[in-house]
């Protein structure tokens, strides 16, 4: 289960998309969350579908890598349809007893379903192109502007990187820690919710105690390697714009042109 | 006969891209009283064949029997199974969480569901018989040393009273003396409760001195099952693996090879002493 | 004056209740004096908690004495002004590899000691280019640390270092965690860096087999330096390395087992063929003796 999660991961490959300016997917990503909250209509769809379809064509990650991920939120997608398919009033379609599903239920339900898996597909797509540390770069340059307002955005995009580099060690971490706890008679999975609750106790407090001892050892290593905050520091990989970038923004125009011309026409 | 391993095979992420044969076509029989050990280099299948005698893994094929009894069969208990077949990890940090040693070690037969005078009763004995006594029962786990932590690791596993110790690579980090007090710990344990143990290992010195028999696995695979003296034969083999033999060996055929008339299966500094003395008094 | 000189160094760990008020002391380094030389291998042995970790934290400014002075390149560890340039001459590669790699790429990681020291980008290429040839890791550089084995992960640890040019490195139980072939991929590494590029070395381990190619070895025991010497020296005292809770190789301990014995065997026997080459002559002297 825990190594279904692909959000987050980075998936090497040697494609357009993936040489990209990490502002550019960045930017990329925000347009395509926005566009799939103003569709409204079928057509729509097909729009949103050819922009991530190409884009995933471009990015060389095989779709089922992608898939794979959604497996991970399958119960928050599956509670979301349920919610809209049963709770939507309208034209009722099918009639149990109480439970009725109407014709709006569905559309709403559908539109959902589409929405949230495009929505996780759409920002791991980002993920699974930019390496973390490029990410955080474009963040840190987009971001760059709030620092004269004191936002500390170099040591924010560092937390995140870090952060993203020690989720799949801490995870399998987890995965060893409850093995050695099973092995001891441990049992998650029966019992009301207070004695589950309890139950996690033998597995977080070696856990988080871990989780302390990396981030002390880690921050002993980055000073050791004369780590001193932001100032002075150079890039081994600076961020600039290509001109495939600028094409890209082109793109993007094109794209929103076309929602806004599929709402009105629609 | 204790544990039964037939035809098991074990796959990670089955109908994927990542599809990785972790144990392939493995066949073993474990006696009780045994003392075995699992020699492997790191993704040898070493970790993952110990995860299955307990039951933490399934085998995607193939059968376990503990003492006869199929474990994979519908009202076979799990739970049982864990605290028969006891499995130490190899860092004892991922394990020990409570305020203080005693409660720690109590943890295993707590759950065993055991009345609250047989917990402490066995957690007692089982502290006493990794040489820590009461002094350590209030100290907090994490204040102490490496080779203690250790101790608490095994004690807590033992309060199940297993009837099979499995010990994953319990030296690691230790420094020399602290790796012999442990080995030499285990090795009593063997001796006087009679108990089951597979001391999972990298190093065919550490384990040289004790064991009866060594299971060498490779890419999956069981390559020798052996005693250490056969094994060890194979010592050109052992190196293509990854592995090798304890220094003596080498030290043993290299002496052979310059004509001093000596025993090439010892496995132990003294016995290599022994065996080159008698070779040069003539 | 060497590249590292430590005088009458004391390290005490102070422990503090809530209040901040002293609880205790513990004195982790008592009175060592070491000097290296430019170039040198040099080992530092001890049990855990021997006071060895201690000591290679001071080298990289991540302790400064209690007592004592310490110079990393003709510059005081407890000056300030000094901090960053003493961490530059003298890398440091930590114990657990998971815990000191901040990238997620290899080359990355590499990169992030220079990308510290304001490198320019173009130079910056250079050094990750040539460090990770230098440990054998380049055909790795885009890989994700998280999928390579121990020993390659502390390869990259390594490169990371060597990346910022340092004077020497050091490497605090860099093996601890790693198995066999892990340990025998890095301590060759560190050899090849010390022969081929003239970095000095400081080796600390706990491992007999990893020392017997050090110029020169310490031993600590509770905080002193207890035993110094070559490591024929060293390990001809095999009872002393005992009692400091230390082993010798197998072949050491057997060639002081038969010497007690009553053959003839020279002092710190470290392989197979000088053991073998002893025993040979002998036994031929003794067949010399016989015939006369």
């Amino acid at each position: 289960m825990i190594r279904d999660i692909t959000i987050g991961q980075y998936y090497p490959a040697d494609s357009v998309v993936h040489r990209l300016d990490p502002r550019v997917k960045l930017m990329g990503t925000i347009v395509f969350l926005i566009s799939l909250f103003l569709f409204d209509g079928f057509v729509g769809y097909i729009v949103a579908t050819l922009f991530l379809g190409g884009a995933i064509w471009l990015s060389k990650v095989p779709l089922k890598f992608m898939l794979k991920g959604l497996k991970a939120v399958f119960m928050l997608l599956a509670i979301s349809v349920l919610f809209n398919l049963f709770l939507t009033d309208g034209v009722v379609v099918v009639q149990i007893w109480k439970i009725k599903i109407t014709r709006e239920g569905i559309r709403l339900a559908v539109f959902m379903a589409i929405r949230l898996v495009y929505l996780i597909l759409g920002s791991s797509l980002m993920t699974l192109t930019t390496t973390p540390n490029n990410l955080t770069d474009g963040m840190e340059k987009a971001l760059a502007p709030l620092r004269r307002f004191r936002v500390p955005v170099h040591e924010i995009s560092m937390m995140m990187s870090i952060a993203l580099r020690f989720i799949p060690i801490l995870l399998e971490e987890t995965d060893k820690i409850m093995k050695a706890q099973q092995a001891r008679g441990a049992d998650f999975e029966s019992g009301n919710l207070i004695q589950r609750a309890k139950s996690m106790v033998p597995i977080l407090v070696p856990l988080f105690l871990s989780a302390f001892r990396r981030a002390n050892d880690l921050a002993m290593a980055m000073e050791a390697r004369c780590y001193r905050g932001g100032e002075g520091r150079t890039k081994m990989k600076p961020l600039q714009y290509q001109k495939r970038d600028y094409i890209t923004y082109g793109i993007y125009i094109g794209y929103l042109l076309a929602v806004v011309g599929v709402n009105l026409i629609v | 006969m204790a544990i039964r391993v037939e035809n098991v095979n074990y796959i990670y992420g089955q109908g994927t891209a990542y599809e990785i044969y972790a144990l392939r076509n493995i066949n073993l029989t474990i006696q009780d009283g045994e003392f075995i050990g699992l020699i492997g280099h790191t993704g040898s299948g070493k970790s993952t064949l110990t995860q299955h005698l307990n039951g933490l893994l399934r085998a995607t094929s193939g059968t376990i029997y503990y003492q006869d009894q199929n474990i994979y069969q519908e009202n076979f208990s799990m739970k049982e199974l864990r605290g028969k077949v006891g499995l130490v990890f190899q860092y004892p940090e991922y394990q020990l969480f409570e305020t203080d040693v005693f409660s720690d070690v109590c943890f295993g037969p707590k759950n065993l569901g055991l009345s609250k005078e047989e917990v402490e009763k066995r957690a007692c004995e089982a502290l006493n018989s990794v040489g820590l006594d009461s002094s350590f029962y209030r100290l907090s786990p994490f204040e102490l040393s490496g080779g203690q932590k250790r101790r608490v690791a095994i004690a807590g596993v033992l309060a199940m009273e297993p009837e099979v110790l499995i010990l994953d690579e319990p030296t690691a980090g230790l420094d020399p003396k602290g790796r012999d007090e442990i080995l030499d710990e285990i090795d009593r344990l063997h001796k006087e409760r009679h108990l089951t143990i597979l001391l999972v290992s990298h190093s065919m010195e550490d384990v040289a001195r004790y064991v009866d028999r060594i299971i060498v696995m490779n890419k999956g695979n069981v390559q020798f099952d052996h005693t250490p003296k056969e094994v060890f034969r194979h010592y050109r083999e052992l190196e293509k693996i990854g592995l090798a033999a304890p220094q003596v060996t080498y030290i043993m055929n290299e002496l052979k090879q310059n004509g001093f008339a000596v025993d090439t299966e010892v496995t132990t500094v003294e016995k290599a002493r022994d065996s080159i003395l008698q070779a040069l008094k003539i | 004056m060497g590249i590292i000189k430590i005088k009458n160094l004391i390290h005490d760990y102070v422990r503090r209740d809530e209040e901040g008020n002293v609880e205790g002391k513990s004195r982790a380094i008592n009175q060592v004096n070491l000097e290296v030389e430019k170039g040198e291998f040099i080992a530092i042995l001890g049990h855990n908690g021997s006071g060895k970790s201690t000591l290679a934290k001071h080298l990289n400014v991540i302790l400064m004495p209690t007592e004592g002075s310490v110079w990393v390149d003709g510059k005081d560890t407890s000056e300030d002004k000094n901090l960053w340039e003493i961490r530059q001459s003298a890398g440091m590669v930590f114990q657990n590899p998971d815990n000191q790699i901040i990238g997620t790429v290899v080359e990355e990681d590499v990169g992030f000691g220079p990308e510290n020291m304001g490198v320019p980008t173009d130079e910056i290429w250079q050094r990750v280019d040539r460090a990770l040839r230098s440990v054998n890791m380049i055909a790795y550089r885009h890989h994700s640390p998280n999928k390579l084995s121990g020993g390659q992960k502390q390869r990259v640890a390594i490169a990371g270092v060597v990346a910022m040019r340092p004077q020497c490195i050091v490497l605090d139980e860099p093996t601890a965690m790693l198995d066999p072939v892990g340990r025998k991929e890095v301590i060759e590494t560190v050899r090849e860096l010390n022969e081929t590029e003239q970095v000095t070395v400081i080796l600390i381990t706990h491992y007999m087999e990893e020392v017997i190619h050090a110029d020169r070895i310490f031993v600590m025991d509770q905080g002193r330096i207890v035993l110094q010497g070559k490591p024929k020296e060293v390990f001809a005292q095999v009872e002393l390395l005992k009692r400091y809770r230390l082993d010798v190789p197998q072949v050491t301990e057997l060639a002081y087992e038969l010497k007690l014995a009553g053959i003839e065997i020279p002092d710190g026997v470290l392989t197979t063929e000088e053991l073998v080459e002893a025993l040979r002559c002998w036994k031929n002297s003794r067949r010399a003796d016989v015939k006369q």
